[in-house]
């Protein structure tokens, strides 16, 4: 750092006041410190969670249902079969709905109505999906499939639950891809003659689809999770159930009612339960992350 | 040309058969008819919601509905106010624990960190989110709550001179062990927005700063931070509808207690917590006066969201135009330095 014919006294001019740097270095390190704060609760989390699960994890905790007994000591309370199909056939239903609806609706944002008044508005109640509270889904469920139909809990109710917690992420994500699909390609296709369905069925959708599986994976690890829509649609139950007409077992639900209890069997049950919970949803999202990486265009 | 050859020779040799055509009408109308049903959906949903909370406001008015601090299911009194008040204490004390360390986060991940530790970084902060709510009330309810109760006890007997936060007996679910929960379940979207915003400040700008002879924290301060604004406070808003919103953890750590707290550090309830809590048992008034405190819940988020929205928009359009206008001054940038250069 020569600078000639400049002599010590002319460059201190120029240095940092003490005090500045000072007041920098305080500023840095407050910074650096609430970012280690910021990941500590993760480190918490993943260590109670590892070591509290994976001591209730066995055989048959994943092969037997839960008992519903937790006041005797001696006898088995069972674990979570139940609640993990019940989970997967909640989720499963739920995507089927969400999915094919979601990206019907992105299609028509990005492919029609472009920027229409209609589908603005459209936009625009998507957005107010997306901010409304899990457990109020749950309440428009029941006021129009319980209390409209007279009848009670059932697996599907909450599959539509989650379904429209789901919509949202889906139209958005699919909507950020849709529109990142270059114009010249429909319009190389539609010169050629291709009518409008083709194109978005043989050019647009396969173009899309790598990074709409991104978007669709991160909704169903959010759906996966949620407890508050299935509280009232779902119900609890503790059998094993292939039919979602009926009361239908969840894990999120499980979870929540073993937390309750007094027992320290049946909390170590919550807590082996919500390990699984976290690989199931921390799967899909690795997944996701995989596959947006592959994407071209996301 | 077999179609110039066919019957009906007023139509173009390039126009398709009404046949061929119906397939594409088909999927146009399908589809507007989908997006369209979801609209009416959202409109049935908030109108029969409205339906279905009318008796319990009809039974005192709304105002007296929110305001009332009188939750009483026996004697069917049904005033939400100590509801409202646990709802806007917790998520309020998300902010205030959750916004800086957000902020600061993302801080370290766009202008202090290492290029290298920045994508673990933003993984790890961003796999916060990928932990459901139910998890986040079993850890807080099994592990921090008593971990953290002597020191709350030890805060309350210093301070026990400050109303409200001082002086009572810490309870082990409380108030404040609600909203540090929700401080660490909001961390990751307010964190991820702010560096998205971050990411945006034009670096001519923090070239600028740094070449006047800021330090990095004036720098930060000056060119960054006032830039980031608005997109901060949009993230925070839309933190702060999570917060609102967020139901299981809250339902197992704030003590699920009827009435008004008497500090910070003792029991309450909340609007979604109550839902969640009650709904299964509730009957007729009561079943009422829970689908009207979900209609509060769901207007308070509609108009937080809102309000974000707006914020997170505005910032997003002034970054854009921000943005064009650097990028072009960055195009010019290279090629003075190469004629510096190559004079």
């Amino acid at each position: 750092m020569s600078v000639p014919g400049a002599s010590p006294p002319q460059l201190a001019r120029f240095a940092v006041s003490p005090a500045r740097r000072r007041r920098d270095r305080f500023a840095r390190g407050a910074i650096l410190a609430a970012t280690i704060v910021a990941l500590i609760p993760l480190v918490l989390i993943v260590y109670y969670l590892l070591r509290k699960g994976l001591g209730s994890w066995s055989g048959s905790f994943f092969s037997t249902n839960p008992t519903g007994n937790t006041f005797f000591k001696g006898s088995s309370i069972g674990g979570i079969k139940s609640a993990i199909l019940g989970t997967v056939e909640i989720v499963a239903l739920a995507s089927a709905i969400s999915i094919p609806v979601g990206i019907g609706v992105a299609v028509w944002l990005v492919e029609y109505g472009r920027d229409s008044r209609l589908a603005s508005t459209v936009r625009f109640f998507v957005d107010v999906l997306t901010g409304v509270p899990s457990i109020v889904f749950g309440l428009f469920i029941y006021i129009v499939l319980i209390v409209g139909t007279g009848s009670t809990y059932a697996g599907y109710k909450g599959a539509l639950a989650l379904s429209l917690l789901m919509l949202p992420v889906v139209i958005r994500s699919a909507e950020v891809i849709l529109l990142l699909i270059p114009g010249a390609l429909r319009e190389s296709a539609l010169a050629l003659g291709a009518p409008r369905w083709r194109v978005i069925f043989s050019i647009v959708l396969p173009t899309a689809l790598p990074g709409m599986v991104t978007g669709v994976l991160l909704a169903i690890a959010r759906a996966a999770g949620e407890t508050a829509p299935l509280l009232f649609t779902a119900g609890a139950t503790l059998k094993t159930n292939f039919n979602l007409g009926q009361f239908t077992n969840s894990l999120p639900v499980q979870i929540y009612s073993d937390v309750t209890s007094p027992t320290t069997a049946v909390v170590n049950r919550a807590w082996g339960a919500a390990l699984t919970l976290v690989v199931m949803i921390l799967l899909l999202n690795m997944i996701a992350r995989l596959v947006s990486r592959r994407s071209r265009l996301a | 040309m077999e179609s110039a050859s066919m019957p009906g020779g007023d139509r173009s040799v390039l126009e398709r058969s009404p046949i061929a055509r119906l397939p594409d009408r088909a999927l146009k109308y399908g589809l507007t008819a989908l997006a369209m049903l979801i609209l009416a959906l959202i409109v049935y949903f908030f109108i029969r919601l409205v339906g279905e909370s009318r008796p319990a406001f009809a039974r005192a008015g709304v105002f007296s509905f929110v305001f009332n601090n009188d939750w009483n299911v026996s004697a069917e009194r049904f005033g939400a106010l100590p509801l409202v008040v646990g709802t806007l204490l917790t998520s309020g004390l998300a902010l205030l624990i959750g916004v800086p360390v957000a902020v600061a986060t993302a801080i370290y991940a766009t202008e202090l960190c290492p290029l290298r530790l920045r994508a673990p970084l933003t993984v790890l902060v961003e796999l916060l989110a990928a932990v459901p709510s139910v998890v986040y009330g079993l850890w807080g309810i099994f592990f921090l709550a008593p971990k953290l109760q002597p020191a709350e006890q030890w805060v309350a007997d210093r301070l026990s001179f400050v109303p409200f936060i001082g002086g009572g007996t810490v309870t082990i679910p409380n108030y404040f062990i609600t909203g540090l929960i929700l401080a660490i379940m909001i961390l990751p979207i307010v964190s991820a927005i702010s560096r998205e915003v971050m990411t945006t400040v034009p670096a001519d700008q923090k070239e600028a700063a740094l070449g006047l002879g800021a330090t990095r924290w004036e720098m930060i301060r000056i060119a960054v931070l006032p830039y980031c604004r608005s997109g901060i406070v949009g993230g925070a808003m839309l933190g702060l509808g999570r917060a609102i919103g967020e139901t299981i953890a809250v339902t197992i750590l704030i003590g699920d207690a009827p009435q008004l707290g008497s500090h910070l550090f003792g029991q309450g309830y909340s609007l979604a917590a109550v839902i969640a809590n009650e709904f299964g048992e509730a009957q007729g008034l009561h079943r009422s006066a829970l689908f009207a405190a979900g209609l509060v819940l769901f207007v308070l988020t509609l108009l937080v969201n809102g309000v974000a929205r707006a914020l997170v928009l505005r910032a997003s359009r002034t970054d854009g135009a921000q943005r064009s206008r650097s990028s072009r001054s960055g195009g010019v940038g290279p090629l003075v330095a190469d004629t510096a250069a190559g004079a």
